[in-house]
């Protein structure tokens, strides 16, 4: 995984200020926390509660290097036979420096035929996303994959 | 703060390899021009290519809405002067922007917009980039997709067009850059993760990733203006139709693809 | 003014599995932005999409800040008979949004 100098300073949702063209002039300094892992992991558990989370079943594409960080396409898919007694009732995507850990939850049934959903995400940086599947009989799955966050040039000051 | 936000622009040009001070700026040939869209990542192309997965449609469909909508003291609507769009409308975005009489200068396609709303519909212009301004002006230009650039060659304008090449290739701003510096000369580097590309203006108003809408030509433009630290124009500035209208002349032949998608 | 783009196929065999596709217009504002005089712009986003097959939910989802704007979001379902999508968006702000469509089964 490549770890460019740039991309730790990117902007995420204006919070650091613009990254003012092409030289980052940071306008606004205030910069909440992002989520932590720890912050992550308590989002987690609010989802899983005390069961253990396999790793295996789910599969999370996300571009490994991304060319803006504010829309970011995202499809998680769950293999399963998607049939009455044996369905994937909801995934759930966490990501680790977000200002807040959660990205979505996504509830399906077995009318869904497929496992398989798909949106566009923000990201601040650089950084892991988790996506966790629970499936009818109460398991949980999960997958995580590591994004790569190229800086933006030629943007212009935030609001 | 200022000179601090200089070096480091100047740093990461240099990091991009884009060289300060080259020979004098050459042209690209037509052969070797390429649009923006060649430059982007497979995911952000397939943002482009599907029109339910497109951000910008949402403004074609809005400008659609306002095309039928009566508007102004005559309460006229677009449609009740131009009929369908498909039909009216189609090339027209290909050659703006255009030489206004009355006006005796060219005007881009939102001017040319604002212009029947004062003009034909007595109602009052719409901001530059308001959401109004930007759906009209995407559905109309959405009627030329695949239509061939194709300004006016004339000599009312060429005088105008004269003016946006030297703004081009003029060195101006904190950093002593034209904007030919980076896009005749560089458009094959990266700045900071970015392609430079050729500046090439095939697709607006386009949806930018980094505005999260959509957004005109000269918004784009305003944008590099910013990043070479030189002085900005206000949106409908002269010198900024004029810098549209060679931009145009650049991409002359090239298809339309309104509305394009850039990161 | 705020459009939807929703991509349903007109028409489906029986127990076929099929891909919708919805894009809202909506600026997704994260509520931890500030504007350059220091001040936190609030909160706007879309909280919940839900989508009913005549009448009964078959997919919803909660949406937090890190959703791009103008959110993009496709599933499946498996079409088992004629009838109508609904589709409908909440937010903050008192945002709601409906959107409809139809497929025939045969
Ligand atoms: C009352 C009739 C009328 C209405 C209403 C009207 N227009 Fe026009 N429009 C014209 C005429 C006449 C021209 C060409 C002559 C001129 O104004 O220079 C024109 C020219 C144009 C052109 C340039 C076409 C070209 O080939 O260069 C565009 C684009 C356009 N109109 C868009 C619009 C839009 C968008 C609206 C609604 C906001 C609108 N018009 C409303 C009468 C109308
Ligand atoms: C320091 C290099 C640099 C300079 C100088 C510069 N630009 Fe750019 N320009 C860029 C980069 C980088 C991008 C692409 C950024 C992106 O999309 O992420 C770009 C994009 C563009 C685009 C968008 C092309 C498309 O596909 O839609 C246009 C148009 C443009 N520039 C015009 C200009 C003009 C006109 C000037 C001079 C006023 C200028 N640029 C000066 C670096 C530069």
């Amino acid at each position: 995984m490549r770890k460019s100098h740039a991309s730790t300073r990117r902007r995420f949702l204006g919070l650091a200020g613009s990254a003012a063209a092409i030289g980052m002039v940071p306008v606004v300094s205030l910069r909440p926390a992002g989520a932590t892992p720890e912050t992550m992991a308590a989002a987690i558990r609010n989802v899983v509660g005390t069961a253990t989370v396999q790793t295996g079943k789910v599969k999370l594409d996300v571009p490994p290097l991304v060319e803006n960080g504010n829309t970011v396409p995202m499809t998680v898919s769950v293999t399963s036979p998607m049939t009455e007694e044996d369905y994937v009732k909801s995934i759930h995507v966490f990501n680790e420096k977000n200002p807040q850990p959660n990205i979505g939850n996504f509830y399906l049934g077995p009318k869904a035929g497929r496992a398989q959903v798909s949106t566009r995400i923000r990201l601040a940086d650089s950084q892991k996303i988790i996506a966790i599947a629970r499936l009818s009989d109460g398991s949980f799955w999960s997958v995580s994959a590591d994004v790569v966050v190229t800086l933006a040039a030629c943007t212009e000051e935030v609001i | 703060m200022k000179s601090a936000g200089t070096i480091v622009a100047v740093a990461l040009l240099i990091a991009a390899g884009i060289a300060i001070a080259p020979l004098a700026a050459t042209e690209i040939p037509p052969a070797e021009r390429r649009s923006g869209y060649s430059f982007m990542a497979p995911d952000t192309k397939a943002i482009q290519d599907d029109d339910t997965a497109n951000p910008g449609m949402l403004w074609v469909l809005d400008g659609e809405a306002l095309w039928n909508s009566k508007a102004g003291a005559t309460g006229n609507a677009c449609a009740d002067c131009h009929n369908d769009a498909r039909a009216s409308m189609k090339g027209v975005a290909a050659r703006y922007p255009a030489y206004d009489k009355a006006l005796a200068r060219p005007v881009n396609l939102e001017q040319r917009i604002n212009l029947c709303r004062t003009r034909q519909q007595q109602a009052t212009p719409f901001a530059f980039e308001s959401r109004d301004l930007l759906a009209l002006t995407a559905f109309v230009a959405e009627q030329s997709r695949g239509a061939a650039i194709a300004p006016e060659a004339t000599a009312e304008l060429a005088p105008f067009v004269a003016k946006g090449r030297d703004f081009f290739m003029r060195r101006q701003g904190q950093l002593n850059l034209g904007c030919t510096n980076c896009h005749d000369d560089n458009w094959d580097k990266h700045l900071a993760g970015s392609a430079v590309t050729q500046a090439l203006p095939t697709g607006y108003p386009i949806y930018r990733l980094e505005w999260q809408s959509l957004g005109s030509l000269q918004r784009r433009l305003r944008n590099c203006i910013t990043g070479m630290r030189a002085q900005n124009y206000d949106y409908g500035a002269p010198e900024l139709v004029e810098l549209e209208l060679y931009l145009m002349t650049r991409a002359r032949g090239m298809p339309i693809e309104t509305p394009a998608v850039r990161p | 003014m705020a459009s939807a783009l929703i991509n349903v196929p007109k028409k489906a065999k029986r127990g076929e599995i099929i891909e919708i596709k919805t894009l809202m217009s909506h600026i997704m504002e994260t509520g931890y932005r500030h504007t350059a005089a220091g001040q936190l712009v609030p909160r706007d986003i879309i909280t919940s999409f839900t989508c009913r097959f005549n009448g009964a939910e078959i997919f919803r989802a909660d949406l937090f800040p890190a959703i791009a704007a103008n959110p993009f979001v496709t599933f499946f379902t498996i079409a088992n008979e004629s009838g109508k999508f609904d589709f409908e968006w909440i937010g903050d702000n008192g945002f709601t949004e409906t959107a409809s469509a139809a497929i025939s089964v045969e």
